[in-house]
């Protein structure tokens, strides 16, 4: 057992690309997840404009001042606001990745929202939030992190609210002064009316006119059946008290299930097209006929070349039928059935540029197959990482890997084909084009340690 | 197997070709020429740099220094059988012969298959082989062209003592139709008996070139020594 234990330690100690993949491999994933949650922001960046003159900023309701500026603080303990002073800055900040988001205060805010609680009939304010949707999952993220920031800043004035309407109740229950339209009442109050007419029905000869005390009791009926009208507002208003209306910057996204469709088969040509152009690269040389093949046979490049034409075809194939059979159970639009074409073709062959370049890391098949795997997954993750969801600089580096391997691009690619997402077709098609040749290059140059 | 060498019938010349390794030295400006359908056997301790020399040959290596002037295209059979283990025999040859460019495939993977003796397995997946056969289907290929220049690393080294026999009539029968064969083995006995001509490498080093029977004299101790014993004592003699 022992012997048997030490002979396998020192076969491994002997595959320094096994070793380098269980070890490193690891280790780097490691090092990339610590550095993302260490590095990434305590607080998401978001893009804050305050529309709302400073005169505004303080506002009564009900006979309560409440203070804006107390509001959006409570928002600022969980996001760190990047303040701006146009709404043009606020779009670049998001267009460029600077922040997660941004959220602009509207220049009526305060006054909407004392008006909804004061009963005007007006609507209730509106936040505007603008974020970019370079895929549904991003979407879906920043929608949940800025409306989870919204939310707490509405809790918070929903209890202030609460308090307020508290406050009402207890005038009419009570009785008190009650403010509306910057008027004071005398409002008599549910207990001070039943002992109102008790105490008269008590000395009241039963045919003496109570007329003037009658009269208090209507009034009194009439304020209260007028606020009970109104509660239902109020109401309202204390459950949301800020509307949110959001706005796309950049980027056209489709809805999540949509994403789905390219989204299975972008990993599927992943998977599909590198493990076929790695692992028959990797084959020649696992057979020993590489060195065979290049003595004039066959040019290193034409051989690179093929390998990416196989890949690039079978996959094609493969990944054409799957999202003709995809098609049928979600229901793609099949009249963008043409432009799946040059999307496939073009995500398969980046793909497949990419997979001899790592066939041409490996002595065999299997180590080849190794290497895909142990590549892909990380690939396919950073491609789905949001603006904004880690710090500045790995957001940077994370964009570059991004640019430099075909995932993000063959899935915009295939988003646009198959959804009409933006970015438009054109952009990846010509990108991946382009990682096409340059992983070619790549794996031609390599080919000289391959014989 | 001998023949009559002018050099006019000069099928290969190998000019002080050398090879480096960083500081290690595997080829130190070795020189031979080959003439048209000579055997010549590389024969050495392991490491000498006999792979090494035929893959230069072959033009499978750059050389350090030195040169290979071939006016003949050179066919080159590895030690490891280089063809597909998942493809049959047919279609190995096929596949070969067509890169190879040849005029009539299907006659020349006939023929191939005769030479070989490997008809009956035509349709065999090359994994299914034993490690002679895969080796004479590596022989084969490197055949297709009928190069007048073939070059063979240690062809018998997985061949039992039949296969040998049929590996070195075949080879013989190369020879005798005007092909150069140049090939390594590790098995000097094979040497001496399908040699025509013997060099012998050590460190990257040329020792000798001659006869097997030059050779033994060289090695000879008291003039009856037999060949492997006088291979040795060439060798310690030569301080290897």
């Amino acid at each position: 057992m022992r012997w048997l234990l030490l002979k396998d330690l020192q076969i491994l100690r002997r595959s320094p690309l096994l070793v380098a993949i269980l070890v490193l491999y690891p280790a780097v994933l490691a090092v990339l997840v610590g550095t993302a949650t260490n590095a990434g922001p305590s607080k998401p960046k978001v893009a804050f404009l305050n529309l709302v003159p400073k005169s505004k900023n303080n506002f009564s309701i009900g006979g309560e001042r409440l203070d804006a500026s107390k509001y959006a603080n409570r928002i600022f303990k969980s996001i760190e606001p990047l303040r701006v002073k146009t709404r043009k800055e606020a779009v670049d900040a998001v267009r460029s990745g600077r922040a997660l988001g941004a959220l602009i205060l509207p220049k009526d805010a305060t006054e909407r929202l004392r008006s909804t609680i004061n009963l005007s009939g007006s609507d209730p304010p509106t936040v505007e939030v603008l974020y970019n949707a370079d895929n549904p999952a991003k979407q879906r993220f920043v929608e949940s992190t800025i409306n989870a920031r919204l939310g707490e800043a509405n809790n918070a004035l929903s209890k202030r609210l609460t308090k307020i309407t508290a406050q009402y109740i207890s005038v009419i229950v009570e009785g008190g002064q009650f403010s509306l339209f910057g008027q004071k009442f005398d409002v008599l109050g549910l207990r001070n009316s039943q002992r109102i007419i008790e105490g008269q029905l008590a000395t009241m000869p039963k045919d003496a006119p109570a007329r003037a005390a009658l009269e208090q009791v209507a009034r009194f009926a009439k304020l209260a059946s007028d606020n009970l009208d109104v509660s239902k507002p109020i109401l309202q208003a204390i459950g949301k008290p800020v509307q949110v209306k959001t706005t796309i910057v950049k980027g056209r996204s489709s809805s999540l299930d949509a994403f789905v469709a390219p989204l299975t088969v972008t990993v599927a040509l992943t998977f599909v097209t590198l493990l076929l152009a790695a692992g028959m690269l990797a084959l020649e040389r696992e057979e020993h006929a590489f060195g065979r093949l290049v003595r004039g046979l066959v040019s290193r490049l034409g051989l690179v070349a093929e390998k990416v034409a196989l890949a690039a075809l079978c996959a094609f194939a493969a990944t054409g039928l799957m999202l003709i059979v995809l098609a049928l159970f979600v229901g793609l639009e099949w009249s963008r059935a043409p432009l799946w074409i040059p999307a496939l073709a073009l995500g398969a062959l980046g793909f497949a540029g990419m997979g001899v370049a790592v066939g041409c890391l490996a002595r065999e098949v299997r180590s080849a197959s190794l290497l895909v795997f142990a590549l892909s997954l990380p690939m396919a993750a950073l491609a789905l990482v949001p603006t904004g969801a880690v710090g500045d600089g790995v957001y940077k580096v994370v964009e570059a890997v991004n640019f430099v391997l075909p995932f993000k691009w063959a899935l915009q690619a295939l988003d646009a084909a198959i959804n009409d997402a933006e970015p438009s077709l054109g952009v990846p098609l010509v990108h991946l084009a382009i990682l096409t040749v340059a992983f070619t290059g790549v794996a031609r140059l390599a080919l000289r340690r391959f014989a | 197997m001998g023949a009559v060498r002018t050099a006019a019938s000069e099928a290969l010349l190998v000019d002080r070709v050398s090879k480096r390794y960083g500081d290690r030295r595997a080829l130190h400006e070795v020189s031979f020429t080959a003439a048209a359908g000579e055997l010549i056997a590389i024969i050495g301790p392991n490491g000498a740099g006999k792979t090494t020399l035929l893959q230069i040959v072959a033009g499978s290596l750059e050389p350090t220094g030195g040169r290979v002037d071939s006016s003949h295209a050179i066919g080159w059979v590895p030690q490891q059988p280089a063809v597909y283990s998942k493809l049959s025999v047919a279609e190995n040859l096929r596949l070969f012969a067509r890169l190879e460019k040849v005029s009539d495939v299907g006659a020349t993977v006939d023929r191939m298959l005769d030479q070989t003796r490997l008809r009956e397995r035509a349709k065999d997946e090359v994994g299914q082989l034993s490690g002679g056969n895969r080796q004479r289907l590596n022989i084969a290929v490197g055949l297709l062209s009928e190069p007048p220049v073939v070059l063979l690393d240690e062809p018998s080294a997985s061949l039992d003592p039949r296969q040998r026999e049929v590996l070195w009539d075949f080879v013989g029968g190369l020879a005798s139709r005007g092909t150069t064969v140049v090939y390594s083995t590790h098995n000097v006995g094979e040497a001496e008996h399908y040699a025509d001509r013997v060099l012998v490498l050590a460190d990257g080093e040329l020792l000798f070139t001659g006869t097997p029977a030059e050779l033994r004299q060289a090695g000879a101790d008291h003039g009856d020594a037999n060949f492997e014993a006088a291979f040795v004592r060439f060798l310690h003699a030569r301080g290897h």
